[in-house]
């Protein structure tokens, strides 16, 4: 249950990916102000995550959904189909004919990957730099965002959270947890409505 | 020898002094008890019970608005925590981290006796085989993270199905770590009091509790963020309190109106606050009596019968008006003889009218009836007996007489016009026709004295919170709590299917935190042993990408599961499921009560389908005793039950009426001239009722057997006048019925300003009817013979 700041992590991150679009100066604070503009966004994307418990890594597959200002949605279609939705500060999981419903304030863990969304959505390296100690390097042709929790029970859990992307696209997202294990999400390139 | 009069004030003072000692001792209560039936079906018991003391009526809803979100927040912890420390409530859910940490960490602990999932196909190899397939797969999906923690001692996924089963509803939003509403402006807390929601005093003070202890946190805060904070508190507690102080401002209120007019009339009319005084202690007089038989009669005097006893002012004041002022001029004994019979008459068609509520099973009713009848007795009585020997020496008879001379002449034109009366059966016989459709309410909520906006804001907190408000509930009845636990869950493998399909959205039973001990010890059955475990896993890891050593943590609980003690209520403490259990599992004088709340998808209601398959599905589950209750329509049913009943008893009244009227006056062609105004009156109010568009309740109904109790004694005056023929003294006659038709009208008008519909509703009927049979009385009124 602790980890459950490292999937909002991933949701997070997925969604400034999602946004990323159109080109732009080298630069992140003009990065932030592209993202604020997206109003929706809709990608694929392929994660590996390996688990030091498990022999093989696990697999998965979908597509992601963002709709300003609050509301993302991780559709996963393969193996099996669910759905994840963060919005606000609701996480709602899809099984099947289930359904959980998590509040984020019960996982404080959590709560700053919400804020680090909500302020790359709304362009605000500032308050993204709050939560997280933001490293930005290489160009606006291949740059690479290397976030690291500042609050003591997201680090717990989260080591480090790496974004790679060109241009205004985010590529893939990393997430490497406290115990070793990582999660790679690749992200495809805009699906055109 | 000490004269009559004085002999009987003696007694007169002597019976107010008993009156007053019963009427002391009297217990006033405001709840809910005026609207339940006195002998209950046993449906309308279960109804009754759920009313008072069920979950639902225990529930208070606080919200916190006003400031930031992370300051309301911060008070809604603040206010939870201080006020656990009271004994006042049995639970406050505020959406606090703590309180959902120690819900799951019970489920977790206890999963293996609490998951439907446990069997011991499932702990077979193929059974360990599926389960942990299933959870890898929910392990590879984004929820992966979550339950990456619980893979190793959960790898059959039972906190999951758990959790599932758990929140059908929406779960509240939580803001800053507390529950909002669903638009976030409001902090939300859901407090259970420990008091019955019948006891309106301890749930007054739980209620204050609420209040103080925010105003008390309120003011700690910076003026300047502090300031903007509100409470509101809402649900059937906080409604019962407001209600019951609704009930007694109006009737305080409305009763110094009352009497302030009627007062004003009298003094205008005497001229003499001698006289006023006299002519109120009939009214006085009456009121004690009429409390004392009422607390005599019943239990509880019930505050609403005390807003019935402002109708008593304004007719037994009527009573010293026709003495002091048809008594005048004319020797005492003439009085007795000339007017007093036919004040006596009106005094007893009145008095016949009310006793035809008593036997009402409304207790409202039956109070108001019993009220009536002891306080018109005693006016009546302390008129006759005791003020005549009060009787004012100087009264404005002149002036009376003048005004009796007016009106006179006025009944003259008025007699010219009586063929326009003719009309009125038929207009109101159009006006019922048109508005058909919706002559009657259906409702009891019609009868609410709460404002709908308050209503309406309840239902909203209450959606916000995923708590809606029950409307079907199954009942189990069972000799102990075991058998009722395991009652419930038969019921509960009937209804799973329902829930599945989406024919009903969800439903709660206690033996689902609180599993029986014979399902408990078939779990632990299911459960093998430490050797059995490792040998089965190992076969049912085959083709999965884990190690069998991942699964020790998993082998340590299914032994410690195995060996432990049978899950009590004593181990809830401290989760929110112990006030779930005591809710939904309930002694009952005969053993205990399994209740099983269902609710619909969405918000709706059941459909008409939904509940014949939980009908059938309760058939089906070996639950004898096993009722469906639909709060809503058993309450609905309730008020039809009493609407079918108040029209049988006004009818009764009516005929009681009559009989005493044709006993009285002998002749069928008298009582059919008294009786055609008083038809024509009621006919005339109802019909003014429905084109103002109000549909008509209990109280209107009673209130047209008033207008013909009330409006008989106007018509028995203009009846003895042209039986006698006493042409001489029409005039004074005339006057006093107008005077007491004013008291009469103000008395009953005052009271159709109250905010509580039962009270308004009487005396929006009343008020018009009895001014209509004044004035039909005199337009139908016979040529006096000697004139």
């Amino acid at each position: 249950m602790k980890r459950c700041g490292a999937c909002i992590g991933v949701l997070a991150l997925s969604a400034s990916a999602a946004l990323a679009q159109s080109g732009s100066d080298a630069d992140f604070g003009k990065l932030m102000a592209l993202f604020h503009e997206r109003q929706r966004s809709h990608v694929s994307f392929t994660e590996t995550h390996q688990m030091a418990m498990l022999k093989q890594p696990l697999t998965s597959s979908g597509e992601l959904f963002y709709e300003a200002p609050a509301r993302l949605e991780k559709r996963t279609l393969a193996p099996k189909a669910e759905t994840l939705i963060l919005d606000h500060e609701v996480l709602t999981a899809r099984r099947g004919k289930h359904e959980h419903q998590v509040a984020l304030a019960v996982y404080p863990q959590a709560v700053p990957f919400v804020e680090s969304m909500r302020a790359t959505l709304a362009g605000d390296a500032a308050a993204l730099e709050r939560y997280f100690t933001v490293q930005f390097s290489g160009t606006l042709a291949s740059w690479e965002l290397r976030l690291t929790p500042r609050d003591a029970s997201l680090a717990q859990s989260v080591a480090k959270v790496t974004l790679s992307g060109e241009q205004a696209a985010i590529r893939a997202v990393e997430i490497r947890e406290r115990d070793g294990d990582r999660s790679l999400i690749s992200i495809g390139p805009e699906i055109p409505p | 020898m000490i004269p009559a009069g004085r002999r009987a004030t003696a007694l007169g003072v002597l019976f107010a002094l008993l009156a007053a000692l019963l009427a002391a001792r009297a217990h006033f209560s405001a709840d809910l008890s005026a609207f339940l039936p006195r002998n209950p079906s046993p449906a309308q018991r279960a109804l009754i019970q759920q009313l008072r003391g069920g979950p639902a009526a225990r529930l208070i809803v606080a919200a916190i608005g006003g400031a930031d979100a992370a300051t309301r927040a911060r008070l809604s912890l603040q206010l939870a925590q201080n006020l656990r420390r009271s004994p006042q409530f049995d639970s406050i859910e505020n959406g606090d981290a703590a309180t959902i940490a120690r819900d799951r960490d019970f489920l977790f602990a206890h999963r293996y006796v609490l998951s439907p999932a446990v069997t011991a196909e499932h702990f077979s190899v193929s059974g360990l085989h599926a389960a942990i397939a299933d959870s890898l797969d929910a392990l590879a999906s984004s929820e992966g993270a979550l339950l990456k923690p619980l893979f190793a001692q959960d790898p059959t996924g039972e906190l999951l199905t758990l959790l599932d089963s758990l929140s059908p509803g929406r779960a509240p939003r939580t803001l800053a770590g507390a529950w909002s509403s669903r638009d976030g402006n409001l902090a939300l807390l859901l407090l259970q009091t420990h008091a019955d929601g019948s006891d309106l005093d301890a749930q007054e003070r739980a209620c204050d509790s609420v209040r103080s202890a925010f105003e008390a946190l309120r003011r700690a805060l910076p003026p300047g963020i502090g300031r903007g904070l509100t409470l509101t508190l809402s649900g059937p507690p906080v409604f019962a309190v407001a209600s019951r102080a609704l009930i007694i401002r109006e009737v305080m209120r409305l009763t110094a109106l009352g009497t302030l007019l009627i007062a004003l009339l009298l003094l205008s009319v005497y001229r003499s606050f001698a006289a006023l005084l006299l002519g109120l202690i009939p009214v006085f007089g009456g009121a004690l009596a009429g409390v004392a038989a009422v607390a005599a009669g019943f239990s509880t005097v019930h505050g609403i019968t005390l807003g019935f006893g402002i109708t008593l002012i304004g007719e037994a004041v009527d009573y010293s008006i026709y003495l002091f002022v048809q008594g005048r001029g004319t020797p005492q004994r003439d009085w007795r003889q000339s007017v007093w019979p036919t004040v006596r008459l009106g005094a007893l068609t009145s008095i016949v009218g009310f006793a035809a509520l008593v036997p009402s099973s409304f207790p409202g009713l039956a109070q108001l009836g019993l009220y009536s009848v002891a306080g018109l007795a005693a006016a009546a009585l302390i008129t006759r007996y005791l003020l005549p020997a009060w009787i004012p020496a100087r009264l404005p008879e002149a002036q009376l007489a003048r005004l009796g001379v007016r009106l006179q002449l006025a009944l003259a034109q008025l007699r010219r016009w009586r063929a326009i009366l003719l009309l009125l059966p038929l207009l109101s016989a159009v006006v019922l026709y048109l508005h058909r459709g919706a002559l009657l309410s259906e409702e009891l909520a019609a009868l609410s004295p709460l404002p709908a906006a308050q209503q309406q804001l309840d239902e909203e907190l209450r959606a916000d919170l995923g708590a809606p408000d029950v409307r079907f509930m199954l009942i189990l009845p069972a000799p102990n709590a075991q058998a009722a636990l395991a009652a419930a869950e038969r019921l509960a493998m009937r209804l799973a299917p329902l829930t599945d399909t989406g024919t009903i959205g969800s439903f709660e039973y206690a033996a689902r935190y609180l599993p029986s001990a014979a399902t408990q010890a078939a779990r632990r059955a299911a459960l093998p042993s430490p050797a059995e475990l490792r040998t089965r896993l190992q076969a049912a890891l085959a083709g999965l990408p884990v190690e069998p050593s991942t699964f020790a943590p998993f082998e340590a609980a299914v032994k410690t599961a195995r060996d432990a003690a049978e899950l009590t209520r004593a181990q809830l403490a401290g989760t929110s499921f112990a006030t779930a259990v005591d809710t939904l599992l309930q002694p009952a004088p005969d053993g205990y009560l399994a209740l099983v709340p269902l609710a619909a998808r969405a918000s709706g209601d059941l459909s008409g389908a939904a509940v014949q398959a939980v009908r059938e599905a309760v058939a089906a589950a070996d639950v004898p005793g096993g009722v469906l209750l639909d709060l809503k329509r058993e309450a609905d049913s309730l008020y039809a039950d009493y609407l079918a009943q108040a029209i049988r008893l006004s009818l009764a009244g009516c005929a009681a009426i009559v009989l005493l009227l044709l006993f009285a006056l002998r002749s069928v062609a008298r009582v059919a001239r008294v009786l055609a105004p008083l038809v024509l009156a009621v006919a005339a109010a109802a019909a003014l009722l429905i084109a103002c568009g109000e549909r008509l309740t209990i109280l209107h109904l009673v209130g047209m057997l008033l207008i013909v109790a009330v409006g008989s004694n106007y018509a028995l005056f203009f009846d003895r006048r042209a039986q006698e023929g006493l042409a001489n003294a029409l005039p004074l006659t005339l006057a006093s019925l107008l005077v007491a038709n004013l008291a009469t009208v103000l008395g009953f008008g005052v009271l159709a300003l109250a905010r509580v519909p039962m009270l308004a509703d009487l005396g929006r009927t009343v008020a018009p009817g009895a001014l209509c049979a004044l004035l039909f009385s005199a337009m139908l009124s016979a040529r006096p013979r000697h004139a």
